[in-house]
């Protein structure tokens, strides 16, 4: 009984998440056959979800997928390491993060897609450049969460730390990362946000690469179904990055 | 009915010296800077405390108990005067004193053996011997069976206990307690205190408690040093002379209330005088203190 409870208790979310997404799909499918909403700009749903066995077998959307995501893991684990170790450095020196917290606040904000001519320049057209555009658009939200984590760390831990005379590089990995690991995997996320959408624009832009490019041929002939499916895979790449960091967070801290 | 035995703060000293104490305390001095100038926490505080004694630190809000806590255990520095335990003068973290604090401070990423095993993983013990060392701790507290519960799942109460195996693990020579159930309703800070007096007896721990709660205090004490209102200093020492082993309910006896009432009638006028001041600085933020 209280095993059939628990397994109601932990489908009930996702089967509630699934029924949300079927009944929104199903009032845009009845809105377009009402003429609501115009079928040129938007296909049906029942359209988008016909075009997929033909993207899939037509348009090597496998390897366009891997590709795009595998550019997005790339940049994911450099802004991981990257982004917590300069938060890290913007905890531990006060001057610093007085200094760079605005700026970094501010590079959030910015368009860095636009630079994309730059980006080629040094890296040239290669997965480089997505992967580096990526890595740097991202990298605000991951440095940012990261100090909130480090700095939000309940003072009472510390002190416990202290009273029992940790090492300083202790009292870093016993006590102030893991307490400021739910912070970092926020800001983990929103970077890998971040860097998908800036690698998928620059792929669109530049028509090269992986998904990205794929919607931009799709979208040039103007094959609207096709184009929605192939965005539905750049949702399923963030789909299996939550999943997986949710993953990696509940390995690091089983608790939460 | 136990005798009442109570002595003036400049008669404690000739009585103090009876013993060979574990923990001294002299003579300390601690002010902070404020906007409205230095502030005077604590003010030539002097006692000692021997070897398994049980001393309980009481007074108002705003006497400089919080700052006592944090000067004897190292974690605040920059005060006049000297701690020492066992004729070592703290100046930081010291290994013989285990700190209870007030704020619930269990590791909520580690399951209740994990945090009580803390310690000893810093100490470098191997793994299998601290999660048996742990056991016996866990088992000291009353917790045996929730060893793999993660804090989230325990009550208040049950997470402060977490807090004190874990100090106890450290087997420190002084336990320093700062109000470690003020957060909790009082029928559980009595049972609390049953398990605390349990403990104390076992291993025979030479126990510091503060706390501003005079229940508390007197039910687990050999002796109540009480301060007064800021400027922190020790207003009377209070022997408690009542009978061991207790357990709560000794709170229903005569002497017992003879006790609280003699504290109180020390703490009243000290809490007045904080609820004045108190009123005083809400009317005219700023004023001298």
């Amino acid at each position: 009984m209280n095993g059939a409870r628990r397994w109601s208790a932990k489908l009930a979310p996702p089967a509630l998440g699934l029924a949300t997404f079927a009944l929104a799909i199903v009032i845009i499918q009845v809105l377009i056959e009402a003429g609501r909403i115009n079928r040129f700009i938007v296909p049906l749903p029942t359209q988008i979800a016909a075009s997929f066995g033909r993207v899939i077998a037509e348009e090597h959307v496998l390897s366009r997928f891997l590709l795009t995501a595998g550019e997005a893991l790339a940049a994911g684990v450099l802004l991981t390491v990257v982004g917590i170790g300069l938060g890290v450095l913007l905890y531990r020196f006060r001057l610093l993060r007085l200094a760079c917290e605005t700026w970094v606040a501010a590079l959030a904000s910015a368009p860095l897609v636009l630079m994309y001519p730059l980006f080629l320049v040094i890296f040239g057209r290669s997965a480089m450049t997505m992967v580096m555009i990526g890595f740097v658009a991202a990298l605000p939200p991951v440095i940012l969460k990261t100090v909130e984590g480090l700095a939000g760390t309940r003072r009472v831990l510390i002190d416990v730390g202290r009273s029992f005379k940790l090492t300083q590089a202790q009292q870093f990995w016993k006590i102030l990362f893991p307490a400021a690991l739910p912070s970092m995997f926020v800001g983990i996320r929103l970077g890998l946000i971040f860097a998908l959408i800036n690698i998928v624009g620059v792929e669109f832009l530049i028509n090269f690469g992986g998904l990205g490019q794929l919607i931009n041929e799709l979208a040039e002939r103007y094959d609207l179904p096709g184009t929605y499916a192939a965005i539905c895979f750049v949702v399923l790449v963030s789909v299996c990055f939550f999943a997986i960091t949710g993953w990696i967070e509940r390995w690091l801290r089983p608790t939460d | 009915m136990a005798s009442v035995l109570s002595e003036r703060a400049d008669d404690a000293a000739p009585r103090m010296k009876a013993f060979d104490p574990i923990l001294v305390v002299e003579d300390i001095v601690k002010r902070f800077d404020t906007p409205d100038g230095a502030l005077t926490a604590i003010d030539r505080l002097s006692f000692e405390v021997a070897p398994g004694e049980f001393l309980a630190v009481i007074g108002p809000s705003g006497c400089g108990k919080s700052t006592l806590f944090n000067v004897i255990g190292g974690l605040l520095g920059g005060y006049e005067g000297r701690v020492t335990v066992g004729g070592e003068i703290v100046r930081g973290p010291h290994a013989a004193i285990g700190m209870v604090f007030q704020e619930e401070s269990t590791f909520p990423w580690r399951t209740v053996i994990e945090n009580v095993a803390f310690p000893l993983e810093i100490a470098g013990v191997a793994k299998a011997e601290r999660l048996e060392r742990a056991r016996h701790f866990v088992a000291l507290v009353g917790l045996t069976g929730f060893e793999r519960r993660y804090p989230a799942e325990l009550s208040g109460g049950m997470r402060q206990r977490v807090s004190m195996a874990r100090t106890l693990a450290s087997e420190p020579k002084i336990l320093l307690m700062d109000e470690p159930f003020a957060a909790l309703d009082e029928q559980t800070r009595l049972l609390l205190g049953d398990k605390v007096l349990q403990i104390q007896q076992e291993l025979k721990q030479t126990t510091l408690l503060i706390t501003h709660n005079i229940t508390e205090a007197v039910q687990l004490s050999d002796r109540i040093l009480v301060m007064t209102y800021r400027p922190g200093r020790v207003k009377r020492v209070v022997s408690i002379d009542l009978p061991r082993p207790r357990t709560s309910q000794i709170v229903s006896s005569d002497a017992f209330g003879h006790y609280v009432a003699q504290i109180w009638s020390d703490l009243r006028e000290e809490a007045t005088r904080g609820m004045q001041d108190a009123e005083a600085q809400s009317l005219h933020p700023g004023a001298a203190r």
